[in-house]
């Protein structure tokens, strides 16, 4: 890919450069593509009867794809801890995961490697990596992640943690318990504290709920360093995590990031799934930009997206016929020691 | 001997020594205070949290899902209620990553009546907790099980919850723990933080040495023919007592401390059902949905040919609280006299 989109006697309209490099930049739209490809695949296998329920992230991938490009990826507290919330699969494409994981859940197979059929789609945990399990509550992960920072700070190094939800979710009491724990005087924890700002929860609009003028401000009486960004474009996702990591890790303190998403097929399958008029799509953004710069032609951003249709396609037929989780293996893991 | 809150700190001073324990924190857990009840002083790795049980409680996962061994104390367990979608977090992790993720955590919260508490400093937890899957759950009555206990917990690899009956905390026990010595005013004196500034004192410990009472087992602490009692916590001496006193009358009561809540030790409830074919379970969390009430279900279920008479739960009585008044708390939470009347009606029910 890299190839075919530096080869020469393109015009570039644009003269100004995007602040990355170009095979960074070819890599992101990628798994950007891949992971709307990925979401709209679910959502048909939802349509299809091939799963119960699809929630998820179309519409978060400019930011979602940095974030993940960006961790350090890794099991233990040497390696970046991620307590992810539904709408993440950019993330996870971003470090490497195989999309057809994701498929699985959604089919509730027994192949499936977050949770054995057990939970939504969306849901991802994987030790591993350090992805701690999502589960639909929207708030508990703000509760949890500074635990994991706290080992950190312990461990020594630069793994942070990185935690993630959505603005309507910073109406509960466990965001403050975040901004409170993480900024302890003394004992400051190394923390990302990510709010992607999509302006809804459900069918009730933000505005009609939050007075604050910036979820982001909230971090400034605790002292933290905050920052929205515009979390639909990935090039500024990128360069403003990237200094609020470096901030963490260098610092071992929490930085709080607001990111302005979309919410591009609304809140889940339960409203419908289907596309939303008015939101901005960041792919069809980013694709406007690597054209103009450059970067990538019409041609080879089809192709991505044709490639990527089939693949996951395919993956999709395969999951189609792999087998449900038995009945009594609902006894399994309830404890540790029930493997 | 050393009383529970003693025995408790012994043994968290014995498990951040020598079962890797990372964290014994929650609010006022640290120094100066190290704990409402004492149990906490002077350990190593206390510390002090946010007025925040929910902080608690997600700091616990955290930490124990990133390797660390948290021992996390809510103060009074009539401040955990608002945390248990955590509660049910750290139960369902390991199952909802199917396996991948466990949540080695222990936490401690006192519970019951028995000091003057009123709402708010009298609840019980035992029947909310027995309702949430993923959790081991023990309750100790005297200060050695409570040791042993605590002990098993912070090597167990998935989260436990101990109870502990908060007006036993201050009683002593009768057994010496390994290590101990003899003199309780020599434990006292090594152990216990003076009054007044505290800044420049450190515990000496005694060489307190391992012992482990298994999650699962519960004790039989008195052999009887005519019936049998299964409590827990609290209500376990009461039945002592009332067995005792019953002797005279020529009944004779088998008590069965049962300690762990879940799992728990069915094949000795069964075993003496079968002996006495009586069988109280006695406890003070409200009586619906009542922790006793799932052990009379199953006993119908499994013992119903070996039963001379129903089986009876005494509990606390369902209302919204337990009154400050005394006359209130009596009423309210199973107390001797009630116990020795239901064991005495138990045992000379006839058809």
């Amino acid at each position: 890919m890299t190839e075919t989109a530096s080869r020469r006697g393109r015009p570039t309209l644009v003269k100004e450069p995007l602040p990355l490099d170009r095979q960074l930049l070819v890599r992101m739209h990628d798994l950007m593509v891949e992971s709307r490809v990925l979401e709209e695949r679910l959502i048909q296998m939802y349509r299809q009867g091939h799963g119960y329920f699809w929630i998820g992230g179309p519409g978060e991938e400019a930011f979602n794809v940095p974030l993940g490009l960006l961790m350090k990826k890794g099991q233990g507290p040497a390696h970046d801890y991620l307590h992810a919330h539904y709408r993440q699969s950019g993330t996870l494409m971003a470090l490497g995961e195989d999309p057809i994981g994701a498929l699985r859940q959604m089919k509730s197979a027994a192949s499936d490697p977050y949770s054995g059929g057990r939970n939504f789609a969306g849901h991802f945990s994987k030790r591993e990596w350090n992805i701690v399990p999502v589960s639909s509550p929207i708030e508990v992960q703000y509760a949890m992640a500074p635990g994991t920072a706290m080992a950190q700070k312990r461990h020594g190094g630069d793994g942070i943690t990185i935690v993630t939800g959505g603005d309507a979710g910073t109406a509960e009491g466990d965001f403050a318990t975040c901004l409170v724990w993480s900024s302890r005087p003394g004992n400051e924890l190394p923390i990302l504290i990510v709010v992607t700002q999509n302006q809804w929860g459900i069918s009730t609009a933000a505005a009609t709920q939050q007075g604050c003028k910036s979820i982001a401000d909230r971090g400034k009486a605790f002292g933290m360093p905050t920052r929205t960004i515009d979390g639909n474009d990935p090039v500024a996702s990128y360069v403003e995590l990237q200094k609020a990591m470096a901030h963490v890790r260098k610092e071992r303190k929490p930085f709080l990031l607001e990111a302005n998403v979309s919410r591009l097929y609304g809140h889940s399958s339960a409203s419908g799934a289907n596309l939303v008029a008015g939101e901005s799509d960041c792919i069809a953004d980013f694709e406007a930009r690597l054209e103009a710069h450059g970067v990538m032609t019409r041609a080879e951003m089809d192709q991505v997206r044709t490639r990527w249709t089939e693949e996951i396609a395919a993956k999709a037929r395969q999951v189609r016929d792999e087998p449900l989780p038995e009945p009594s293996s609902i006894w399994k893991h309830v404890y540790a020691e029930d493997r | 001997m050393a009383s529970m809150a003693q025995a408790i700190r012994l043994a968290l001073h014995y498990a951040e020594e020598n079962l890797g324990v990372t964290d014994v924190f929650g609010e006022d857990v640290g120094p100066p205070l190290g704990g409402v009840f004492t149990a906490t002083q002077g350990l190593k790795t206390a510390w002090n949290s946010p007025l925040d049980e929910r902080g608690i409680i997600g700091c616990a996962i955290g930490l124990a899902l990133a390797g660390q061994r948290p021992v996390a104390e809510i103060q009074f367990c009539d401040y955990i209620f608002n945390t248990i979608d955590l509660l049910k977090l750290a139960g369902n992790t390991n199952w909802s990553s199917n396996g991948d993720w466990n949540v080695p955590m222990v936490v401690r919260t006192p519970v019951g009546s028995g000091i003057r508490g009123s709402l708010y400093h009298s609840h019980s937890f035992d029947a909310t907790m027995t309702h949430i899957p993923g959790w081991k759950i023990v309750m100790p009555s005297t200060p050695i099980d409570a040791y042993g206990l605590l002990l098993s917990a912070c090597q167990d690899p998935n989260p436990v919850m101990v109870l502990e009956p908060k007006a036993l905390l201050r009683m002593k026990g009768e057994e010496l723990i390994p290590g101990e010595p003899g003199d309780d005013r020599v434990l006292s004196k090594m152990i216990d933080a003076p009054l007044g500034d505290r800044s420049q004192w450190k515990p000496q410990w005694p060489d307190v040495q391992p012992y482990t009472v298994p999650i699962g087992k519960a004790k039989r602490v008195r052999e009887g023919r005519d019936l049998t009692v299964v409590s827990y916590g609290r209500t376990l001496p009461l039945s002592v007592k009332a067995a005792q006193a019953l002797e005279g009358e020529g009944i004779s009561a088998e008590v069965i401390d049962l300690r762990s809540l879940w799992p728990y030790d069915w094949e000795m409830i069964r075993e003496s059902v079968r002996k006495t074919g009586r069988v109280l379970y006695l406890n003070e969390d409200t009586e619906v949905t009542n922790f006793g009430e799932h052990l009379v279900r199953r006993t119908v279920e499994d013992a119903f040919y070996d039963l001379l008479a129903p089986p009876r739960l005494l509990a606390g009585k369902f209302v919204p609280g337990i009154g400050l008044a005394d006359p209130l708390e009596m009423a309210s939470v199973p107390q001797l006299p009630d116990v020795t009347e239901a064991m005495r009606a138990l045992a000379r029910e006839q058809p």
